[in-house]
């Protein structure tokens, strides 16, 4: 089943006080989302993810198109039923405690009296927030928060999560955390659904993730796959320069490095480039086939031109 | 529906957590010592001066709380991003709105009695007992609440449109405006030509403050009738209702950029 399917989904503002113009944040995008998917949303700022966030949240309207939640309109409530919202840079209501603001959550998603106060304690202690019972949300820090954040996503037990930028504002330690919690939550079936400028983040969670750039879906992409993938090139590493003629002779590209000779060659040419370096007693340090990084894929597509339409490069 | 009154609680809690209950506490003193600063002026209208007084503090106490909260009530909301989770989830934004002014009336409402609490001791201090005159005094607070609840609402409407600062300045002009609304209908009444369809129209959309204000009328014991009671509750509620629609017709459009 799908658990979100966007259809056209466009955004154009009015900018301007007395002379408005038309300022299009985002094109028309299509995108669907398998139920239990960890789906990266991959943008650098300014490239239009918060926006789509937010016209899935209901926050803004969209100029043209639909989209689906479990196949709920996201103009019917029913379609936030079964799901948390992890905005970026948080801000709660100041007076209240972490607990009771979770509890008010818990009520505005219906979880029933009895179980409230246990599920707002247990999805604080999850985003390892414990012993700040009387601590007004005034007083948290900016990671405290982002925590809070998490946990209210969290705390009706959605099945579906929408999180924008999870990790901004923590540190080493938090990050980490949250990566766990994601894992932990992707574990348990849910479908998340994360935008992210951090590729390292995305790498490490996600299924698939698209590449967002000024408004326009640039490619949407399996990360196994493009991980896996090598090119059909491989890439040796052999201690000194000797055998260096030899190996560029076999269609290699190589480069000194300190004490070190660094070499990317075809994957056919493997057997003959060992021979040639055993030929010379080189040492050889490591030999690996070349892959494919997030970073490149990213790269990549924020490169393509403006006019080309996005791609599937690779969906399972 | 069954959204609104969670978002009506957390509203009424943020409001007395946040500064509201210390003007309470500024207020039952002052009544309290100006009541005994009146007492020894004069013995024939020291309590109409305590009744005018004290009713009009609640009243103008409760006017300012209504605005000040109000206007920023829903623009604190959006801008400090707090909508963004609360909309998240299975509410309607009317909901969101309709539950926000439940949640500060209920507030204002709670202020305004405790306040009366002061009033009245106060009084019982000065006249050393409560008379049944003293009943009508009820049906003023009771009108000052109704004000409060219109004064609610269109603050409610202006922030769903407009920066706090513009919100206040035509929160406070209409007030200014609707305590007059009395000389608009009069000018209307005598005005000619297009002028008095502009008229007639400008003094039934500012709300009827006039009408609301029976201050003078029970600190000099008169009666107030029952009539002028219920036509005030239903021109009150309906005006509240009326205002309400206008705020989340405009509040239903908005995008939350």
């Amino acid at each position: 089943m799908l658990a979100l399917e966007i259809q056209g989904l466009s955004k154009t503002f009015s900018v301007g006080f007395w002379r408005k113009r038309p300022r299009c944040v985002l094109k028309p995008l299509n995108l669907t989302v398998e139920e239990g998917e960890v789906f990266g949303y991959l943008g650098p700022n300014g490239a239009g993810k918060t926006t789509t966030l937010k016209l899935l949240m209901g926050l803004v309207y969209p100029t043209t198109g639909t989209a689906r939640i479990f196949g709920h309109s996201i103009d019917d409530p029913r379609a936030k039923m079964n799901i948390g919202f992890s905005p970026e840079q948080p801000y709660f209501y100041d007076y209240l405690t972490a607990q009771e603001l979770l509890e008010y959550y818990a009520q505005l998603s219906g979880v029933p009296g009895l179980e409230r106060a246990k599920r707002a304690a247990a999805s604080l202690a999850r985003v390892g927030l414990k012993d700040i019972d009387r601590l007004q949300l005034r007083k948290f820090s900016k990671g405290m928060l982002q925590r809070v954040d998490l946990a209210q996503a969290i705390v009706h037990d959605p099945k579906f999560l929408f999180l924008d930028e999870p990790m901004s504002g923590l540190d080493p330690i938090g990050r980490r955390e949250v990566r766990d919690l994601i894992q932990e939550l992707k574990d348990e079936g849910k479908t998340i659904f994360f935008s992210t400028h951090i590729l390292s983040d995305a790498e490490t969670l996600c299924d698939r993730v698209a590449v967002l750039n000024r408004g326009e879906l640039k490619g949407i992409g399996v990360v196994r796959e493009l991980l896996s993938g090598s090119e059909g090139s491989v890439e040796i590493l052999w201690h000194g320069e000797a055998g260096r003629a030899e190996i560029d002779a076999l269609g290699a590209r190589t480069r000194i490095s300190g004490a070190m000779t660094y070499a990317v060659l075809p994957q056919a040419n493997l057997n003959a480039a060992l021979d040639a370096l055993r030929k010379v007693n080189a040492r050889i340090e490591s030999v690996n086939p070349v892959r494919h990084t997030l970073e490149e894929f990213f790269i990549e597509k924020l490169n393509l031109n403006s006019d080309e339409q996005p791609m599937e490069v690779a969906r399972s | 529906m069954t959204r609104v009154f969670p978002i009506a609680y957390n509203t009424y809690r943020e409001a007395v957590r946040d500064r509201v209950l210390y003007n309470l506490i500024v207020f039952a003193l002052l009544i309290v010592s100006s009541a005994l600063f009146i007492g020894q002026i004069s013995i024939e209208v020291e309590r109409v001066v305590l009744i005018n007084m004290g009713l009009t503090s609640i009243s103008i106490f409760g006017i300012v709380i209504a605005i000040f909260i109000g206007i920023s009530l829903v623009w604190k909301e959006i801008e400090r991003r707090t909508i963004y989770t609360v909309l998240a989830h299975p509410v309607h934004r009317w909901e969101f709105l309709f539950g926000k002014f439940i949640g500060l009336f209920g507030t204002l409402t709670f202020n305004a009695a405790l306040m009366s609490l002061g009033f009245y001791a106060a009084l019982f201090y000065l006249s050393h007992g409560i008379g049944r005159v003293d009943a009508y005094i009820l049906v003023a607070i009771y009108f000052i609440v109704l004000q409060l609840m219109m004064m609610t609402a269109l603050a409610m409407l202006f922030s769903t449109y407009s920066s706090p600062l513009m919100s206040s300045i035509f929160a406070f002009a209409t007030f200014a405006i609707g305590t007059f609304s009395e000389d608009l209908h009069n000018f209307a009444a005598a005005a000619q030509g297009p002028a008095k369809g502009v008229m007639t129209l400008v003094a039934y959309i500012v709300p009827n403050f006039s009408s609301l204000n029976v201050i003078s009328q029970v600190a000099h014991g008169i009666p107030v009738q029952s009539g002028l009671v219920f036509h005030n509750s239903v021109y009150a509620i309906s005006y509240t209702v009326v205002v309400m629609f206008c705020a989340a017709a405009i509040f239903e459009n908005r995008n939350f950029k």
